[in-house]
């Protein structure tokens, strides 16, 4: 009976045991085995471990600011966490998109998601509106950066313009958010930043280079992130989606496509795991694990 | 770029600014991080993260309200940080930390008149006054409260029936409006702002000078009586006897005990200062040395390893031991013998094992106070424990004081008396445990009971107003709006109490945050 904390017991009592729904049966004890009656007291259930060391908001449950809610995963996600309780701040640069997709969060009883309009390419402004969205929120809990362009590149095209506009959302952009989540991370000892790369991170592709290099620094970037924060109890995920159905990949067939809802499902799922980089859908980690092995000489000659 | 139309009217003659200011104006860029901190609340219940400045002169601390006024957030006060519930909680906000404008302005041993800034803790003020034969005239529980803190949340101490509250012993301060006024007030100047800012638990100003009158002693150590009681009935009973005889007195009772007739069963402690000619050894008595609490105990532990020790005890099992072993303490012989003690050791019962709150981790406890009038003290007492014990929810310490009327705005002095409760919290026993408050919060209200901010975490939105009157908060709501029309100074006690005050727009959330 010592004091009540995620580690009471665990060493002892099976795991299993120790998290079970408050109504269900009590574990029967084996006979001469050496299982000890579980002592939780009564009350809701964490859903994860990672529950007891989120910071405990004066506004109530948790929340997220989520940049690129206007379309594609974004937008999924964000519907996906205001229908697991979260309170979701929107940012995208358009913002009719933005009330649509916040119309459609919100109901009369329960106004979940707030927007606010913003160009990720305009870094400035970035510092003020992070700590405007904070103190909208009342703290700072999770944040997933899912902005990402990937223009049409024909192939024998080098758009110098297009490339740089790459790089200004997808990696540049990130910078300029998720340092902010990081100091702030930093002093706070809790949170989860989160960045969506991808799969085309892996290698550097024919179709377009550039894309493949924005995802790569951004993965390398978190991974960075976590080695700085991860010992101070904030997590750092990178989440490698596949191809997903999304205006950005419109007209294009590619392999084990799923549709953004899904996608947003398994990274909701992915957030309150262990796991630092997840792989969207799963199958991508087999795949994308054998293909970063292909030597460089070898990977040349392939048509991918 | 805008083009003046028409060209700019010729100055005559500019007024003079009779001081530059000495600090430029912050710019209106984001706010820096590196004032961002976890500002805990004492019992550690609840904690946010906040943007934390500490200023150390009068300059800083304007500035530090015209950053807020520029970034749109509001500030709350904060002190020495010993309010178990969330008075100094601002979340997202500013905290304004005055613990580094700790100076002692003035004093003068032959008047025994003090005049400190706000953030001077009582550990400063005692060690300062007491080689010249001074005593502060209310002190708390713990030495580490601020002068600005007791003022403004006008604590009490185990003298508080003979005494009053520490407002009764301000002669005058000066308090720094949020509209930039500094204004020196004095129970006659500004009747109304006196006993207002005064209990106004830092919702009107920051004080910034207070001057304070000191309790001549004639001795470093006080006369203390033990006496055992049975039960509620005895402890109120003990304290109206020794009403007229002694300073200081305090109960202690055994929350665990549960049968018939002996719920408050416990001990009391009466102090007595002495007379003039008492003490022959005055000048030993009187030195900081002789008041210091020891350093080991038993001579070979360290203090600051004491609460470690005491983890395995803080628990339902190991408190009704320990309680229980206090009582039967009574059957040792001389166990309620008077003997002498410093007035340090007595005031500071809480210093005794430094960091004892650790214990309560990781819920952290909260401190349920109520104020009784006198001829249903024991009858709420004893249907508070029972209510506990049925609950299942028992709590770990308790404390018993008697108190008298004050005529301060915020007032939690009753006729009567009061009774602190502990409460540990855990995760599973939160929601109950506030439920059980609110429960105890009925029973108080109908006796005509009261509460005391410094201590309260639970109380709901509209029970100040049930035992203030709505006459006195619609006093202070009128004065709020005059020396804070912008609404300013916040707390989180603040908001759930009186509800989300109306600020100016925001600079952007009004424009972007639509939804």
């Amino acid at each position: 009976m010592l004091s009540y904390g995620p580690a009471c017991g665990v060493p002892v009592v099976f795991a299993q045991s120790v998290i079970r729904p408050r109504d269900a049966k009590q574990p029967e004890r084996k006979k001469g085995g050496h299982t000890i009656p579980c002592c939780r007291p009564p009350g809701p259930l964490p859903s994860s471990p990672f529950e007891y060391m989120a910071p405990k908001n004066p506004k109530g449950g948790r929340s997220a600011i989520i940049i690129g809610a206007s379309s594609g995963i974004g937008e999924a996600l964000a519907k996906r966490m205001a229908r697991a309780g979260y309170r979701v701040a929107l940012v995208a640069r358009r913002e009719a998109e933005l009330q649509r997709v916040a119309e459609a969060i919100n109901r009369k009883d329960r106004k979940l998601a707030t927007i606010y309009p913003h160009d990720v390419t305009k870094f400035e402004e970035a510092p003020k509106l992070f700590q405007q969205i904070v103190h909208d929120l009342g703290g700072f809990d999770t944040i997933v950066y899912c902005s990402g362009v990937m223009p049409p590149v024909a192939k024998n095209e080098y758009s110098f313009q297009k490339d740089q506009q790459v790089f200004a959302v997808n990696v540049l952009g990130a910078m300029a958010w998720l340092n902010e989540a990081a100091t702030r991370c930093e002093r706070q000892e809790s949170g989860t930043i989160v960045a969506l790369g991808s799969v085309a991170g892996d290698r550097g592709r024919k179709g377009q280079p550039v894309y493949c290099a924005s995802k790569a620094a951004l993965a390398s970037y978190m991974e960075g992130l976590r080695k700085r924060l991860g010992h101070r109890g904030v997590r750092v995920v990178t989440i490698k989606p596949g191809p997903v159905s999304t205006p950005m990949t419109e007209g294009l067939k590619m392999p084990f496509m799923i549709s953004a809802d899904e996608a947003a499902n398994q990274i909701f799922r992915a957030l309150n795991r262990t796991r630092t980089t997840a792989y969207v859908p799963i199958i991508w980690w087999p795949i994308m694990t054998a293909i970063r092995c292909v030597p460089s000489w070898l990977f040349r000659g392939k048509d991918i | 770029m805008k083009r003046r139309s028409a060209p700019a009217p010729v100055v005559v003659a500019k007024p003079r600014r009779e001081r530059p200011p000495k600090v430029a104006p912050p710019s209106t860029d984001a706010l820096l991080p590196d004032h961002l901190e976890w500002v805990e609340a004492w019992g550690m219940e609840s904690k946010s993260m906040s943007y934390v400045f500490r200023p150390s002169t009068l300059d800083q601390l304007k500035e530090v309200f015209v950053r807020a006024r520029s970034a749109g957030r509001t500030i709350a006060l904060k002190g020495g940080g010993r309010s178990y519930g969330d008075a100094f909680q601002n979340s997202e906000e500013f905290v304004l930390d005055l613990s580094r404008m700790n100076r002692v302005l003035d004093w003068n041993p032959e008047t025994g008149i003090l005049v400190a800034e706000p953030g001077l803790r009582i550990a400063e003020l005692w060690r300062y006054i007491i080689g010249d034969g001074y005593w502060p005239p209310v002190v708390s529980g713990t030495m580490f409260t601020t002068m600005g803190g007791c003022a403004s949340m006008n604590i009490h101490g185990k003298n508080a029936y003979d005494a009053g509250p520490f407002g009764n012993f301000i002669t005058e301060f000066e308090i720094l409006l949020p509209s930039g006024e500094l204004r020196t007030v004095t129970r006659e100047s500004d009747r109304e702002l006196f006993h207002a800012a005064i209990s106004g638990f830092g919702m009107l100003g920051v004080f910034t000078k207070i001057t304070l009158k000191m309790k001549r002693i004639y001795s470093g150590n006080l006369e203390v009586t033990p006496r055992y009681v049975r039960n509620f009935d005895e402890m109120i009973e003990a304290f109206d006897e020794n009403e007229h005889r002694m300073d200081y007195m305090v109960g202690w009772c055994d929350c665990f005990a549960n049968g018939r007739g002996n719920v408050g069963r416990g001990e009391m402690h009466f102090a007595r200062h002495l007379q003039p000619g008492e003490d022959r050894m005055l000048a030993q008595t009187l030195r900081v040395k002789n008041q210091d609490l020891p350093d080991l105990l038993m001579g070979f532990i360290p203090k600051s390893i004491l609460h470690k020790l005491m983890i395995p005890f803080v628990n339902n099992t190991g408190m009704r031991l320990i309680n229980s072993a206090k009582w039967n303490a009574r059957l040792k012989p001389g166990a309620s013998k008077p003997y002498l003690q410093s007035h340090a050791a007595f005031a500071f019962l809480l210093d005794y094992i430094p960091e004892w709150k650790q214990t309560y981790r990781p819920g952290g406890l909260i401190q349920y106070q109520s104020f009784v009038p006198a001829d249903k003290a024991a009858k709420i007492f004893t249907q508070q424990i029972r209510l506990s014990h049925k609950r299942g929810i028992i709590p770990y310490l308790s404390v018993t004081k008697k108190h008298k009327r004050d005529d301060f705005l915020i007032s939690h002095g009753v006729d009567g008396f009061s009774l602190a409760l502990d409460y540990p919290v855990t995760a599973a026993n939160k929601a109950n445990l506030w439920k059980l408050c609110h429960e105890m919060d009925e029973l108080v209200l109908a006796a005509g009971g009261r509460f005391y901010f410094a201590k309260d975490s639970t109380m709901r939105q509209g029970t100040p107003a049930r035992y203030l009157g709505a006459e006195a908060v619609r006093r202070f709501e009128a004065l709020k709006a005059a020396c804070d029309p912008e609404n300013i100074l916040c707390t989180a006690l603040y908001r759930r109490l009186f509800g989300e005050p109306k600020r100016a727009e925001n600079l952007l959330s009004d424009k972007v945050a639509s939804l």
